[in-house]
C-alpha cells in the first residue's frame, strides 16, 4: 500500500491509503471527539460529533468515513466545530432522560464525558421528556431507552461481531427505538444469545448489568477489542 | 433433553399454523416469484398488507422465516415505511392528503372536520372500526386540491362540508 | 425485432386510425373526476350516433391543465371546439354531438392560451398524445429510435459525450451534470453495473414524474436503456413511489409491452446489448429520494442514508457501479440524442439548459403541470400562464423546491428561473414543485409546516436532522402560539446553521430553508409574534465558554 501525506492541525503526517481521517487522527495523538464510533465494527457516520474541516471542501466531513487523500490538510478543531459539537450534544440530552447522578453508568459515560470536555454545564433546549420504558426481562442484562442516543453501535455488535441479528432499529426520526426481535421483551427474544456484546459496548447507561445501580456499570470495551483481534487479525491480546 | 431444546420455535410454530390459510400460501407463491431473494423484503411486505390487511406479528416472522431474515431486520423495515400498518384498519379508510398544495387551499380544514365529527386523530380507527383516518404526505394530485382519497378512490376540490357528505354515504 | 419490423407495425397501426379523435385524459387528476366513466360514455355515445367509422375515443396522459379538468382534446376536425374543460360523465352526448356541428354547452377551452402557448415541451412532448397503455402510439411518433441509433450508430463514449454536449443537469433538483455523472459510471470498473431511475417523487405539491410515468412511461424506459448501454449496465431498477398505484400499473404493462417486442430483455434490436427493468415500489418514505437511502430500499432494507463518498457512481448497489438519476432526466434523454446534444444547449441560460417541468399549484388561477425553457422569469410563469392569485387576492410568494426549498416573495418575481439564481435566494431548483401563496397565507405557519414534514420524514440515524428538526419544530410552535421570545428565535436561527452544516444526508442539510427563507425575507411576521422576554433583553444564546475543558 502507498503512503499519503497529508496535513492535520498543521502538522504534516504520512499514512497509508485507505485508513480514514479518524484512525490517522488517533495514530497521531489528535483527538477527535466520536460517539457512534466503535473499533472493531463498521462506521455509520451517525452521530456527526467528528465532523472535520478539510481545505478546499465547503462542506463538513465525518472523520470516521473519509478517507485519507494526498495533500489533505483537515482542521480538527475550530470554533465553529466546537460550536456544533456541543450542539450536538445539547440536542442529545434534551431528546431523552438523560439524568446523571441516578445512572447506572455515572462517571463512566461517554455522553458525559464528551460533555464535560467541550464544557456544556447546561442544556439552553427545551427538554422534550418523553414517556420511554424500561425493559428488564432479560435474566442478564436490562434496556433503559430513556438514556438510549441511537447510536446503533449495539446493534452493529450484534450483527457484525456476534451475526445474531437480534438488535435492530424500528420506526423512524425521534421516535425510533432499538429493538430485540419483533420489538419483544428481550427476555422473550429467542436469537439473542445472551453474549453481552451489546452491553459491552453501549456508550450511555441504556443498556446494563441487571443488579448494577449508580454509577456501578463499566461497559467492558477491552473485552469487544480481544474479540476483534482475535477474529481479524489472529492476534489473542491479553 | 433440556427443556429449553424441546420447546418449539416461534418461527416453526408460525410456519405450522400457516398451513391451513390460502392467504399464508398465496404469499410464499409470491417470495418464490421472488426466488426468496432477501432483497425483496418490501415487495413481500406490500403483498403481505395486500392480502392480510395489516402487518401482524406472526405474519412478519412467517415473511422471515422464509426469506431467511432475522425478525428484527422485518420488524425495522416494516415500521420504517409509513405504508405499513401493524395495526387492523377499519372498514373504511379516508386519507386526506396534508402535500403543500393541499394544505394552502385548507386541506387543514378538512381534516379538523373529520377529526371532530368522527372523534378520531389522524392513524386512528373509529371504536365501530368503520372508519379509519389517515393521512398523505402528497398524493400528487396537487392540480385538484384539496384531494381526499375515500377507499382508494380520489376526490377532488373538497371543502370540509363535501368531504364530510362523502363520509356519509360511504359509511 | 429489427427497425423494419417495427416499421410495419408501426404503418399497420397508424392504418388503422380514425379521422376524428377525442383524446380522453386519464391521469390521476382527472381519473379522480371520473374520466373513465367519461371514456366510456363517449365510447357508447360515439356508437349510439353512428359516428364510429369516423370517430375514435382515445386514452391518453396528462395535458397538463389539470386544475380545469377532466380535459378532452379533438384532433383531425377543423372545428373550433379543440379542448373540452370540466367535463362530466353527462356530457358525453353533447361532445359528440359538436363534432356534427351541433350546438354544445360543455365549456370550452382555448388551446391558444399562455398557459399552453408559452410552453416549450420536450420531456411532456407526447403528454396528452399518446396512449400510454400502447407501445405502438409512443412507436408512431418516433419512439425507440434514439435507442435503435445509439445501439447501431454509436459508440456507448460517444453517447455519454452527446448528453455531456447538451448541458442537462440532473432534474431531481441538485442540478449534478448528467453527462458527468454518466461518464464517471462508464469508468468506474466493475463487471455488475446498475441503472436506477428515481421515482420517489416526495416533495408535497410537485407531480411532475408522476404525470410523465402515467402520461408517457416508454420515454422513461428508452431513456434508461441508452443511459444503460452508455454506461454499460445490463439491469435497471425504476423505484416508484406507492402513493401512485397508476403510474406502477402503466409502468408494468409498458415494460411487459417492450419485451415482447424485443425492445428490453435479451438481445435488443438484435445487438448484443441486454437490458432488464424491474419496478420497485417505495413505501411511504420522503427520505428515500436521497439517493444512497433509494438504493438502501432497493436492497430491502430500511431507508436511511449513508455517507458519501463513496458515491452511488462507484460504490452503489450492492456495491456495484450505479447510475441514479431523476424520472425527467431520463425523459430528455431520447430528444437529446435524436436532434443532438448541440440542439438542447441551445435552450435555456448559460448554466441551465433545456426545459424544465413545474407543477404550478396553490393560490392560483390556473392549476397544472407547464414544461418552460430554463432561465423563463417567475413572473412569466405566475401571472401570464398561472393568470395570478385567484378571487382578486395578492401572490406573496412562490415556494420552490419543497421542503427542501425556499419561499421566494413577489418582489424578486422577475428572477429567472434557473438553477443559480434560485439558490441565490436562498431556494432552490428542486424537482419543479411551484406552491403560489397569497396575502392570506402565513408564512410562519407554512415554515412550521415544511418542518413538521422534516421532522417527521427525518429517519432518524444521524443527531442534527432527528433531535435538531424536532427542537426546531418545537421553537417554530411556541413562536406561531406566541409563547416565543427572541431568544427563542436566535436559538431558531443558530438551529438553522447547525443542522444545514452537520446533517448527514440532502434531507437534514436542506431542512433549514423554508424557516432560513422566509426569515430572510418575511422577518417581520416571525418578530410580530414574539413577547417580551421574561429574562431581559440578553439576545444572544451564546454566554458559554468556548474553552475546551479537561477533565
Amino acid at each position: 500500500m502507498a503512503a499519503k501525506t497529508l496535513i492535520i492541525d498543521g502538522k504534516a503526517v504520512s499514512a497509508e491509503e485507505g485508513a480514514t481521517v479518524l484512525q490517522v487522527a488517533r495514530d497521531n495523538n489528535v483527538a477527535i471527539p466520536t460517539l457512534c464510533h466503535l473499533e472493531g465494527v463498521y462506521d455509520v457516520g451517525a452521530c456527526r460529533l467528528c465532523l472535520v474541516e478539510v481545505a478546499g471542501s465547503t462542506k463538513l466531513q465525518p472523520a470516521c468515513t473519509t478517507k485519507i487523500s494526498e495533500g489533505m490538510n483537515i482542521q480538527t478543531d475550530s470554533d465553529r466545530l466546537r460550536k456544533y459539537r456541543r450542539l450536538t450534544l445539547e440536542l442529545l440530552f434534551a431528546e431523552r432522560n438523560h439524568v446523571c447522578a441516578v445512572c447506572v453508568s455515572n462517571g463512566h459515560c461517554e455522553l458525559q464525558t464528551l460533555a464535560c470536555s467541550l464544557g456544556l454545564d447546561h442544556v439552553r433546549y427545551d427538554y422534550v421528556f418523553p414517556k420511554w420504558k424500561v425493559d428488564v426481562t432479560h435474566r442478564l442484562f436490562g434496556m433503559d431507552h430513556n438514556r438510549c442516543i441511537l447510536c446503533t453501535r449495539c446493534v452493529r455488535v450484534c450483527w457484525h461481531i456476534e451475526g445474531a441479528g437480534t438488535k435492530n432499529v424500528a420506526g423512524r426520526g425521534a421516535t425510533a427505538k432499538i429493538i430485540s426481535d419483533l420489538d419483544q421483551p428481550w427476555g422473550d427474544s429467542e436469537s439473542c444469545t445472551e453474549c453481552g456484546k451489546c452491553v459491552m459496548a453501549c456508550p450511555t447507561g441504556a443498556l446494563f448489568h441487571k443488579g448494577a445501580t449508580a454509577g456501578e456499570m463499566e461497559h467492558d470495551r477491552d473485552k469487544l477489542e480481544f474479540i476483534v483481534n482475535a477474529r481479524e487479525k489472529q492476534q489473542w491480546l491479553p | 433433553m433440556l427443556p429449553l431444546l424441546t420447546r418449539e420455535k416461534n418461527a416453526d410454530r408460525v410456519v405450522r399454523h400457516a398451513s391451513g390459510d390460502k392467504r399464508f400460501k398465496i404469499l410464499e407463491v409470491h417470495m418464490k416469484k421472488h426466488q426468496f431473494r432477501q432483497d425483496a423484503l418490501i415487495e413481500v411486505l406490500h403483498k403481505a398488507q395486500e392480502l392480510f390487511g395489516f402487518l401482524e406479528d406472526d405474519l412478519l416472522l412467517f415473511i422471515a422465516a422464509k426469506l431467511k431474515l432475522p425478525p428484527s431486520r422485518v420488524f425495522g423495515v416494516a415500521t420504517f415505511y409509513h405504508f405499513f400498518t401493524l395495526k387492523p384498519q377499519g372498514e373504511h379508510t379516508c386519507v386526506v392528503c396534508l402535500g403543500t398544495a393541499c394544505y394552502v387551499k385548507g386541506a387543514d380544514k378538512i381534516m379538523a372536520a373529520i377529526q371532530e365529527k368522527y372523534r378520531i386523530k389522524a392513524g386512528e380507527t373509529t371504536p365501530d372500526n368503520q372508519l379509519s383516518l389517515l393521512t398523505a404526505r402528497c398524493i400528487g394530485a396537487c392540480g385538484i386540491a384539496p384531494a381526499v382519497t375515500f377507499d382508494g378512490h380520489v376526490a377532488p376540490k373538497l371543502t370540509p362540508e363535501t368531504a364530510l357528505e362523502k363520509l356519509k354515504t360511504l359509511i | 425485432m429489427q427497425l423494419d419490423d417495427l416499421k410495419v407495425l408501426v404503418a399497420k397501426h397508424i392504418g388503422a386510425r380514425k379521422k376524428i379523435v377525442l383524446r380522453t385524459c386519464m391521469s390521476a387528476g382527472c381519473m379522480s373526476s371520473q374520466a373513465d366513466v367519461i371514456k366510456k360514455n363517449l365510447e357508447a355515445e360515439v356508437k349510439a350516433q353512428g359516428l364510429e367509422a369516423d370517430v375514435e375515443v382515445r386514452r391518453v396522459g396528462c395535458m397538463g391543465f389539470c386544475g380545469q379538468g377532466p380535459l378532452i382534446g379533438v384532433d383531425g376536425l377543423s372545428a373550433k371546439e379543440k379542448l373540452f374543460e370540466f367535463v362530466k360523465p353527462t356530457d358525453a352526448p353533447a361532445i359528440v354531438g359538436s363534432l356534427k356541428g351541433a350546438a354544445c354547452d360543455v365549456q370550452v377551452g382555448n388551446p391558444d392560451h399562455p398557459f399552453f402557448a408559452r410552453q416549450m415541451r420536450i420531456v411532456r412532448a407526447n403528454g396528452g398524445i399518446v396512449d400510454p397503455e400502447r407501445i405502438e402510439d409512443y412507436l408512431a411518433v418516433g419512439g425507440y429510435q434514439a435507442l435503435h441509433q445509439v445501439l447501431t450508430e454509436m459508440k456507448p463514449s460517444e453517447v455519454v459525450d452527446e448528453i455531456t454536449r447538451s448541458g442537462l443537469r440532473g432534474r431531481g433538483g441538485a442540478g449534478f451534470p448528467t453527462g458527468l455523472k454518466w461518464g464517471t459510471v462508464a469508468k468506474s470498473a466493475g463487471a455488475k453495473k446498475y441503472v436506477v431511475c428515481n421515482g420517489d417523487e416526495g416533495d408535497p405539491g410537485a407531480f411532475m414524474d408522476r404525470s410523465v410515468l402515467e402520461s408517457d412511461p416508454h420515454i422513461v424506459l428508452e431513456g434508461m436503456a441508452i443511459a444503460a448501454y452508455a454506461v454499460g449496465a445490463d439491469q435497471g431498477f425504476l423505484y416508484v413511489r406507492a402513493e401512485y398505484p397508476l403510474a406502477i400499473s402503466r409502468l408494468q404493462t409498458a415494460i411487459k409491452q417492450a419485451k415482447a417486442l424485443g425492445l428490453l430483455g435479451g438481445g435488443i434490436f438484435e445487438s448484443p446489448f441486454n437490458f432488464n427493468i424491474d419496478i420497485r415500489i417505495g413505501a411511504g418514505a420522503f427520505v428515500c429520494g436521497e439517493e444512497t437511502a433509494l438504493m438502501a430500499s432497493v436492497e430491502g432494507k430500511r431507508g436511511t442514508p449513508r455517507p458519501r463518498p463513496p458515491f452511488p457512481a462507484e460504490s452503489g448497489l450492492w456495491g456495484c457501479p450505479t447510475l441514479i438519476n431523476n424520472v425527467e432526466t431520463f425523459a430528455n434523454i431520447t430528444a437529446i440524442i435524436q436532434r443532438g446534444g448541440a440542439w438542447y444547449a441551445g435552450i435555456g441560460t448559460e448554466k441551465s439548459k433545456g426545459t424544465k417541468v413545474f407543477a404550478l399549484t396553490g393560490k392560483i388561477k390556473n392549476n397544472g403541470l407547464i414544461e418552460v425553457p430554463m432561465g423563463i422569469p417567475l413572473r412569466q410563469i405566475v401571472e401570464e400562464m398561472g393568470g395570478g392569485a385567484p378571487d382578486g387576492g395578492h401572490i406573496k410568494s412562490v415556494q420552490t423546491g419543497g421542503p427542501s426549498g425556499g419561499c421566494i416573495p413577489a418582489a424578486y418575481l422577475d428572477t429567472p428561473v434557473d438553477y443559480e439564481s434560485l439558490t441565490q435566494l436562498g431556494s432552490i431548483m428542486g424537482s419543479g414543485g411551484m406552491v403560489v401563496m397569497d396575502d392570506t397565507t402565513n408564512m410562519v405557519e407554512i415554515a412550521k409546516f415544511y418542518m413538521e414534514f422534516c421532522m417527521e420524514e427525518s429517519c432518524g440515524k444521524c443527531i442534527p436532522c432527528r433531535a435538531g428538526t424536532a427542537q426546531m419544530f418545537h421553537l417554530l410552535e411556541k413562536i406561531t402560539q406566541r409563547r416565543g421570545t427572541a431568544r427563542d428565535l436566535a436559538k431558531l436561527e443558530e438551529l438553522c446553521d447547525m443542522v444545514r452544516h452537520t446533517s448527514l444526508c440532502g434531507l437534514g442539510q436542506t431542512a433549514p430553508n423554508p424557516v432560513a427563507s422566509t426569515l430572510k425575507f418575511f422577518r417581520s411576521e416571525y418578530e410580530a409574534l414574539l413577547q417580551p422576554d421574561p429574562f431581559g433583553p440578553r439576545t444572544t444564546a451564546a454566554t458559554q465558554s468556548t474553552a475546551p475543558v479537561t477533565l
